[in-house]
């Protein structure tokens, strides 16, 4: 966890881009435009970005919208259909099984059980957020396994990456 | 007893870029800018109308770190991990609106939380904010 100081701009440059995922989770932008925009090659950035978030940048973004998602479906008055493209998936189908894949159950489950237990979260959003998207280590889907194989250095990312808090 | 906070540290790049960020777009006021003997720039600043809270933009490099958790630190900051806490507003939609017109940049736009409207802000180091006008009951 220690970064020289070549590394510090390239970081930057990374969280940039995460930074635009974040804001603009519902486009649909080429990966090789982020990349370009960071100074990187579409494959190494796509390294570079994993190795700093533990996640590939495409994967980030399904894990922003299905985030993105989870708060709909337990705040807003809309269907299923309708959250899934205000969040950017143009599928049901891909939306259905995404959702599932990094919750563990179906939108339609997760609405039922969001209104069950009543109310807002007692934490704030922001909070939730920021855990949810920083955090690498959702339990890899069954069906895809492949996916999360060779992450390195995951544990570096997110707020609970072992933060100096007191130093 | 406790009956307040201070000053709150805020890990930044470049002691130059911080200040410019916080006093020219925020629209903080300076409140200290001096050389310490021991080599480390004691920089704050405070939100507009004298609100005795003050942030400390630390150069982790300048710091009672050692070199090798400096790195780190600016690692941590530079890849956006870190936020110092919330900031508050009393007119979240509008300051955005201001800010952005300032080149202040946010991951996420001003939206309606139990707790009142919230938006997330980014400073010219990579610290993120909560960006919030709180509800009364909150």
């Amino acid at each position: 966890m220690t970064y020289r100081k070549a590394d510090v701009s390239s970081l930057r440059m990374l969280r940039r881009a995460r930074d635009r995922i974040d804001r603009d989770y519902r486009e649909e932008i080429a990966i090789a435009a982020l990349a370009s925009d960071a100074g990187y090659s579409r494959e190494h950035f796509i390294r570079a970005f994993r190795a700093a978030y533990g996640d590939t940048p495409g994967r980030y973004r399904t894990r922003r919208r299905v985030e993105r998602a989870r708060e709909l479906l337990r705040s807003a008055n809309l269907t299923v259909t309708e959250i899934c493209h205000l969040v950017g998936f143009t599928s049901v189908g891909t939306f259905s099984s995404r959702f599932s894949e990094l919750t563990g159950m179906s939108p339609t489950r997760y609405r039922a059980e969001a209104a069950a237990r009543g109310g807002p979260a007692p934490i704030p959003g922001c909070f939730a957020l920021m855990w949810e998207t920083g955090l690498p280590d959702i339990p890899a889907p069954a069906t895809r396994p492949a996916a999360r194989q060779d992450r390195t250095s995951g544990e570096a990312a997110g707020p609970a990456g072992g933060v100096p808090s007191g130093a | 007893m406790i009956n307040g906070i201070d000053i709150v540290s805020v890990w930044v790049l470049d002691q130059d870029s911080a200040k410019e960020f916080y006093t020219e777009k925020l629209g903080f006021e300076l409140t200290t800018d001096i050389k310490l003997d021991n080599g480390m720039r004691w920089l704050t600043v405070q939100p507009p109308g004298n609100t005795g809270q003050h942030f400390l933009l630390m150069d982790p490099s300048h710091s009672m770190l050692d070199e090798q958790t400096a790195a780190a630190v600016r690692g941590l900051v530079a890849k956006g991990a870190l936020s110092p806490g919330v900031m508050a507003t009393s007119d979240c939609r509008g300051d955005y609106e201001a800010l952005v017109k300032r080149g202040v940049e946010f991951t996420s736009p001003p939206a309606e939380r139990p707790y009142g409207i919230e938006a997330i802000l980014r400073d010219d180091s990579g610290n993120w904010f909560s960006f919030t006008e709180r509800k009364q009951q909150w």
